[in-house]
């Protein structure tokens, strides 16, 4: 039953893109007789300034989020936290993936990696980090990005209302899977 | 904040560095990012110009207008300094659609495009305003219902068990997300006057 709807799901999903490419214009072009071509160029002109905008605010926080990486820093705050959170009966397998989430994308992907070759993908941990990896986004590169777009930088109770989310949602992960699959 | 978060990253980073004898690594990342930064920043511009000239498009036609009417219950609710005709809903919405269906490289520039047009409405350019506070905790929260292709092709057969489990831990963290939000963006500290 569920594998047929993760199935079907993903497999659906490649088709979304191309179908939203044709139906837009398409609908634009026989509804309401509109020049798809003019008005496509018209709003692809700000692609590239909104992408130049983006670039110091991003060269802000992947160097200082690259820099904490490469430093160790994180390892010593685990070894800290792992007794704490082990308590809670949170598992110090899955506390790296925890932190690495709202760093960096590409270095979650790798911590996921790593679990699985090194558990296997039917291991609660791994199912443990992939539910956690699915379910929160690169909190420092999405902040960056969105408000650097528009040269916001007073960013108010964003990052921790953002952070927040994230550990509730590294938390949750672990109690679900816990609770439905271990 | 980010002042100090941003500040404090790169202290400790130098000061652990020292310590474990990374010290290298560190200037290494450093400077390897700065790179990285911008090579993702210039690797947006064709993704973000196909779906910005289809979004033209979409606005052209209507079809956003007709997307945020649909959803205007919601979205009422969740940007209330919004007006309910505004732009920015059509592109908040479909952001969320994209998320939603793990859309990345499109989600991305619909994104930007709503906080644009919510900066239209912000009286303070430099400061975030609560519906862009709430726009982008909602985002970071992830509000995806398709397991990542990535973590498909990782996991093989072991991913139908974590379908649901990323469901609803997600949903936590978006449930979390909002009330969070709302909770600050009424406490001083985080008023728009006192804003870091």
């Amino acid at each position: 039953m569920i594998e047929s709807i993760v199935g079907s799901l993903n497999a659906g999903s490649k088709y979304i893109i191309p179908l939203l490419l044709v139906g837009i214009p398409l609908y634009a072009i026989t509804v309401k007789k509109i020049k798809v071509y003019e008005v496509f160029v018209e709003g692809a002109k700000d692609g590239f300034t909104i992408a130049v905008r983006i670039i110091p605010y991003l060269v802000a926080i992947l160097v200082a989020v690259g820099m904490f990486r490469a430093s160790g820093a994180l390892d010593l705050l685990l070894s800290l936290l792992a007794p704490v959170l082990n308590l809670i009966g949170f598992p110090p397998e899955n506390l790296p993936l925890a932190f690495m989430r709202p760093l960096s994308g590409s270095g979650s992907l790798g911590l996921l990696t790593d679990l699985v070759n090194e558990y296997g993908p039917d291991s609660l941990y791994s199912k443990i980090g992939a539910t956690m990896f699915g379910s929160s986004e690169t909190t420092f590169y999405v902040l960056a990005v969105y408000f650097g777009s528009v040269g916001i930088t007073r960013s108010r109770h964003a990052l921790i209302a953002g952070l927040t989310a994230d550990a509730v949602g590294a938390l949750s992960a672990v109690y679900i899977c816990k609770l439905l699959i271990g | 904040m980010l002042n100090y978060i941003w500040f404090g990253m790169m202290a400790i980073s130098v000061v652990a560095g020292i310590f474990t004898g990374r010290i290298d690594a560190v200037t290494e990342a450093a400077i390897s990012m700065s790179k990285v930064a911008v090579e993702i920043s210039i690797g947006l511009i064709g993704i973000m110009a196909l779906w910005l000239g289809i979004m033209k498009i979409a606005e052209a036609s209507g079809l956003i207008r007709i997307i945020a009417r649909g959803l205007r219950p919601i979205t009422v609710r969740l940007f209330p300094d919004v007006p309910v005709d505004h732009p920015a809903i059509g592109s908040i919405v479909l952001n969320m659609s994209a998320n939603m269906l793990g859309l990345g490289n499109a989600a991305t520039p619909l994104g930007l495009k709503a906080m644009e047009e919510l900066q239209e409405l912000n009286p303070k350019k430099d400061t975030a305003t609560n519906s862009m506070v709430m726009f982008l905790a909602i985002n970071t929260s992830s509000v995806q219902i398709i397991v990542p292709a990535t973590v498909v092709a990782l996991m093989g057969a072991a991913v139908s068990q974590i379908f649901i489990t990323t469901i609803l831990a997600t949903l936590a963290s978006t449930i979390t997300a909002i009330v969070m939000v709302k909770l600050l963006e009424k406490m001083k500290r985080f008023s728009v006057e006192n804003a870091s």
